[in-house]
């Protein structure tokens, strides 16, 4: 039995990486379209993600908020509800980190720290939990609102960084610099890469505790299959709900928090790349599995670092990112409808040939 | 002030409410089409994008709008059909096909943008669409003004609400639209081909969009930037929903979406000391309030988002 559903894990596997395969073969024909040889492109993403230590560490310092916003989307998406608002939480997780680490002065580190990452923590879930909360009480559709509260969480960052939170000297558009105290220390020296990777693993760890291993997490799962199984079986959807896009807001203001604590250093405008959509890929690609989710950070952290470096060496746009992101997506859910359509048309087959010698009597 | 002026305004905003209602409305007609047929389609945001992009890429080559946006319907339709083929054909989940069209949207816009015309985002003059004032009609006071001396496109816009209720309610292609959307077992059982009909709905609702969208580029603005669409495409979704998947209720509600927008344009331009990203928040948070306060029941067709297969006898 198990060694059955191995055979049939692995299967599942072989859709995501032929996906990607196929989106990196597409995106040469785009790259090969815009005048660019894509053997030269592509070698400078590997320079730029995987070539050495410091690229490498790059790699890793762009999954890290991956992996957040990754986790942002698939628990959200475990309860049933479909997220696009990790780039709204991941705005309000890194105003509300900044906050804390600029205005809050004379902790010692080792609490000021934990208190900036809370808030970040909070920022996002709270900015989520608006979402649930409409959802709950006025039905309205998570999937619009968390767009709306992006554009809103966006615009309220540049009000920010240009009014209130704005530093004096110089006319740019950002917050003065979070105390020291609060920054995400490096932790391999010469690098960029800052203890923000370790929360983000931990954040991983804890998704894969909480819905597979504690009761609370198995009854999300089950209201998201099944709304009216879970009523049934006592459980409270609406709960679930509030708990669910408070934990997963939490998810995308923790990929700010660590942005902003551990690379920006400050508040700033437009300090995400795409990050937010770009958690939605991460989480598909990574069939919404923790280790899953960590390859797929991994690899669009890949794209998000090579990318740059192809952008400025090879003059390609870096937004062929989104062209392959896009193209993975699109794949990976191909790729398991098919698979699903063949298993139930071999099981509809065998329902008919059933009927066929029970006399027929379905018909 | 005299009344004068104060018509002036009125007529001044009204006309501005119409202009930026008019690409959700488009969107928002189109998503009908395709909402009936039990068709949830979120990658019109995407699909938008791509309509202002060929627009005002296409009017630019050309030096003709209407060309320019009778190509970026067509591009549309193409993307849709590939939609089409994902959602019906194979089946995949609507929602996130939807997810996937919107990112690609952004991808490929920028990505032909920015290796066209450089990093910077807009290129010099191109044509835009222009007002076409209807003899006698346009002198009534206000109203002539705001309905009959308008951009061609928002005539188009608003005669098609009436022309989509006449085809939903009235004709036997609408019939069966709904039918699929709402029952597709009992479609299938007469006779009626339901991907057929979901090929149309998409086809044609994409093509809706990508005028939409090139309205953008071409009516509200005349250059396309990155993003644009800006959420839009999400609006016109809020719009079928509060719009109770009605045309006419799709007008209302887009109409009172464009008053979100032309109305944070008015204020910024009198010059008023709110800080602009406030203004900017206006119509999202209409939106979310359309939404959630004043809707009441609004239910999506009984096969929203379902595929359908034909051989599947579970459901």
């Amino acid at each position: 039995m198990d060694e059955a559903r191995g055979i049939k894990d692995n299967l599942k596997i072989i859709v995501p990486i032929l996906a990607v395969l196929l989106s990196l073969g597409v995106g040469a024909v785009v790259i090969k379209l815009i005048g660019v040889n894509p053997l030269v492109a592509y070698k400078v993403m590997y320079q730029g993600s995987l070539a050495n230590i410091n690229a490498i560490a790059e790699t890793l310092v762009k999954a890290t908020p991956l992996i957040l916003t990754g986790l942002s989307y698939a628990i959200a998406y475990k309860a049933g509800l479909v997220n696009i608002g990790a780039a709204g939480q991941l705005y309000m997780g890194g105003f509300a980190a900044a906050a804390a680490g600029i205005y809050t002065n004379g902790l010692p580190f080792i609490i000021h720290l934990p208190i900036a990452i809370i808030a970040g923590f909070l920022g996002g879930g709270v900015w989520g939990l608006i979402v649930g909360w409409l959802k709950v009480k006025y039905g309205a559709n998570e999937i619009i609102t968390t767009v709306m509260l992006n554009y809103v969480a966006m615009s309220w960052v540049s009000y920010l960084v240009t009014g209130p939170m704005k530093a004096p000297p110089g006319n740019f558009p950002q917050s003065k610099n979070v105390a020291e105290t609060a920054q995400l220390p490096i932790i391999i020296s010469g690098t960029r890469l800052h203890l923000g990777l370790i929360i983000s693993l931990l954040a991983l760890v804890f998704y894969f505790f909480f819905l597979w291993k504690m009761k609370k997490g198995y009854e999300i799962r089950v209201s998201g299959q099944n709304i009216h199984a879970a009523k049934y079986a006592g459980m409270d959807p609406k709960k679930s709900i509030l708990l669910v896009m408070f934990i997963a807001g939490g998810m995308g203001g923790l990929a700010g928090a660590t942005e902003i604590l551990g690379i920006q250093e400050r508040l700033l405008q437009g300090f995400s790349p795409g990050y937010g959509f770009d958690g939605i890929a991460v989480a598909l690609v990574g069939m919404l599995r923790p280790i899953g989710i960590f390859f797929g950070a991994v690899l669009f952290g890949i794209l998000r670092s090579g990318g740059s470096m192809m952008q400025m060496l090879a003059r390609v746009p870096v937004s062929i990112v989104n062209i392959i992101q896009g193209l993975v997506i699109i794949f990976v859910i191909a790729g398991q409808a098919i698979r699903f359509n063949k298993i139930s048309e071999i099981k509809n087959k065998f329902l008919n040939i059933k009927d066929q010698i029970m006399g027929g009597e379905r018909q | 002030m005299t009344l004068d002026i104060i018509i002036k305004v009125i007529t001044n905003f009204m006309t501005a409410d119409l202009i930026t209602a008019t690409p959700i409305i488009l969107t928002a007609l189109g998503l009908v089409y395709m909402e009936r047929s039990g068709v949830v389609n979120i990658g019109v945001e995407g699909t938008m994008l791509i309509g202002a992009f060929i627009a005002s890429f296409a009017s630019w080559k050309l030096n003709n709008v209407w060309l320019g946006l009778l190509i970026a319907g067509i591009v549309c339709s193409l993307v849709g059909l590939i939609f089409a083929f994902l959602v019906v054909t194979i089946k995949a989940d609507q929602i996130v096909i939807g997810i996937a069209i919107n990112i690609l949207g952004l991808g490929v816009t920028t990505t032909l943008n920015r290796s066209l015309f450089g990093m910077n985002t807009s290129y010099s003059e191109i044509p835009s669409l222009e007002k076409i004032s209807i003899p006698i009609l346009s002198k009534i006071p206000i109203l002539g003004e705001v309905l009959f001396n308008q951009i061609g496109l928002v005539y188009l816009a608003i005669i098609l609400v009436p022309v989509s209720y006449y085809i939903l309610q009235k004709t036997n292609l609408g019939l069966k639209i709904r039918a699929v959307g709402e029952h597709p077992r009992a479609a299938d059982t007469s006779g009626i081909n339901i991907f057929k009909i979901r090929y149309i709905t998409i086809i044609l609702g994409s093509f809706l969009a990508g005028l939409g969208g090139g309205f953008l580029s071409t009516g509200v603005l005349s250059f396309f930037s990155e993003d644009m669409v800006a959420g839009r495409g999400f609006m016109a979704i809020a719009a079928v929903i509060f719009g109770k998947y009605s045309p006419w209720g799709v007008l209302g509600a887009a109409l009172l979406f464009g008053f979100g927008d032309a109305l944070q344009i008015r204020i910024q331009a009198s010059g008023s000391n709110i800080p602009h990203q406030f203004l900017m928040m206006l119509p999202y948070l209409l939106t979310i309030a359309a939404l959630s306060g004043f809707v009441g029941k609004s239910n999506p067709p009984a096969a929203s988002a379902e595929p359908y297969n034909k051989e599947n006898r579970e459901k």
